[in-house]
């Protein structure tokens, strides 16, 4: 079902500020996202669907690829922007891997709002409940000046 | 090694700064609706933008667009890296860091930039090079060196759509302590065990057995929580307990954002309950919002098993 124009909101220059929060958003970190994920942007490297590849470089259990990771925090900050928003970078530094059975929190807020050019960064962090920071970085958002 | 052999080293990894690691070369296949759509699936991205035409029809762009996380995708080698990668500049240069000692491979940053979006038809040209090095750097793995590639992508009319600059650490993996590998078996924290000696252990146990007691002293009869030997009204020695029926009021609260502590739910509320029986109990309060919360709310509590090895009482809204 196609929702309507109406359905789909899209924050404005106007709408943030510098410290907004965004909403925080827990993802089960599962076999079926870490090994689909890695399918889905291509990513046919063993460690990420091979649990014996990955065990062999030290880790539990496959873990999550970059690609997913980058996709998930981009996604963060437009779930939050609303869909009109443009995407102009995503930084981030990775730290522990996700391996299944974790729960990763992905938590942000606004650090800069440039209300001439529209550019609102946003910096985020992907926390997973067992060896905690996973990625840590920020999203360059283009967001309309009005609605 | 020597400084002579280090020297060496270096001049051979150095040179292939600024090396092609492939040309431009075209994705095998144009961005297109069928690898969005599971691209939006797994990553849960119900962004209308992505995979609703009619919706995008409407919008500013008036037509749907590839995420742009996707945008190193389109040129992804596919299924034949399972038996391992083509030969190119950075296969040669992983090769060398591997033959000296620097078999350690971290990836550590990534940072996309996006100056054009796509949309279902154009195709996604790659060009990529070794970008620097770094000098050799004592890091938390081991001794190691940095290198990043730069990946430039063009749309099919040459338009630049996007950077993205790829940073990892080639490094000599330091011996683990003997222990490293069993801590590195995933287990799922559980919460800080209570400490149980002789003049609180019969409450916990009580707990244990799904019982919040509450000490009586024989003599005078006052209540008193936590446990402890005497009386503070009396100093009777003599004591027995009451069970709680766990009605109880918010008296004070607060929400412990920081430290987050593996094992413990994220930002939990932590509350002094005044008990109907009139003793105070600090507690969880669960089941509501830390703004739902207020002094003199009155709650229920329940003793529940809240993790593997805990359980405790915890006090919901009424």
């Amino acid at each position: 079902m196609s929702e309507t124009m109406s359905d789909y909101k899209t924050l404005t220059c106007a709408d943030v500020a510098v410290g907004d929060k965004l909403p925080p958003l827990a993802i089960d970190i599962t076999t079926s996202l870490v090994v689909c994920g890695a399918l889905a942007t291509r990513d046919f490297e063993p460690v990420h669907h091979n649990k014996a590849a990955a065990v062999a470089t030290g880790l539990p259990d496959v873990f999550m690829n970059i690609l997913t990771s980058q996709g998930l925090m981009a996604r963060y900050a437009t779930d939050w922007s609303g869909p009109e928003a443009v995407v102009k970078s995503v930084d981030l530094r990775l730290g522990a891997p996700n391996v299944p059975g974790m729960v990763m929190t992905m938590t942000g807020a606004v650090t800069a709002v440039d209300k001439t050019s529209g550019l609102v960064d946003v910096a985020v962090v992907g926390e997973n409940n067992i060896w905690g920071m996973h990625m840590q970085g920020s999203v360059q958002l283009a967001l309309p000046q009005e609605a | 090694m020597t400084a002579e052999d280090q020297k060496a080293f270096e001049d051979e990894i150095y040179a292939f700064v600024g090396r092609e690691v492939c040309p431009p070369t075209p994705a095998r296949d144009d961005v297109n609706n069928a690898m969005i759509r599971q691209w939006t699936e797994i990553i849960g991205d119900t962004n209308p933008a992505y995979t609703d035409a009619a919706w995008a029809a409407g919008s500013a762009r008036g037509k749907t667009i590839a995420p742009p996380a996707m945008m190193y995708v389109w040129g992804q080698e596919g299924f034949k890296v399972t038996t391992g990668r083509p030969a190119d500049a950075q296969a040669d240069l992983v090769n060398l860091f591997n033959k000296h000692g620097y078999t350690g491979v971290l990836g550590t940053n990534v940072r996309q930039e996006y100056f054009r979006e796509v949309s279902p038809g154009d195709n996604v040209v790659m060009t990529m090079t070794i970008d620097n090095i770094s000098e050799r750097k004592t890091t938390g793995r081991g001794p190691g060196y940095f290198f990043e590639t730069l990946a430039t992508f063009t749309n099919q009319h040459g338009e630049k759509i996007g950077t993205q600059r790829f940073k990892v650490l080639k490094f000599i993996p330091q011996e683990q302590p003997a222990t490293a590998a069993s801590e590195q078996a995933l287990k799922v924290p559980t919460r800080i065990a209570s400490v149980r000696g002789h003049d609180n252990g019969w409450w916990w146990n009580a707990v244990d057995d799904g019982k919040v007691l509450i000490q009586r002293c024989k003599d005078c009869q006052t209540l008193r929580h936590p446990p402890r030997p005497m009386c503070g009204h009396c100093q009777s020695m003599e004591w027995d307990s009451i069970e709680s029926t766990l009605d109880g009021e918010v008296l004070s609260y607060t929400c412990v954002r920081y430290p987050a502590v593996p094992g413990y739910p994220k930002d939990p509320i932590c509350a002094v309950i005044g008990l109907g029986e009139g003793t105070n109990l600090v507690a969880n309060v669960v089941g509501c919002e830390y703004s739902d919360v207020f002094i003199g709310m009155k709650v229920k509590g329940k003793v529940e098993r809240v993790d593997e090895k805990t359980i405790l009482p915890q006090f919901y809204p009424l």
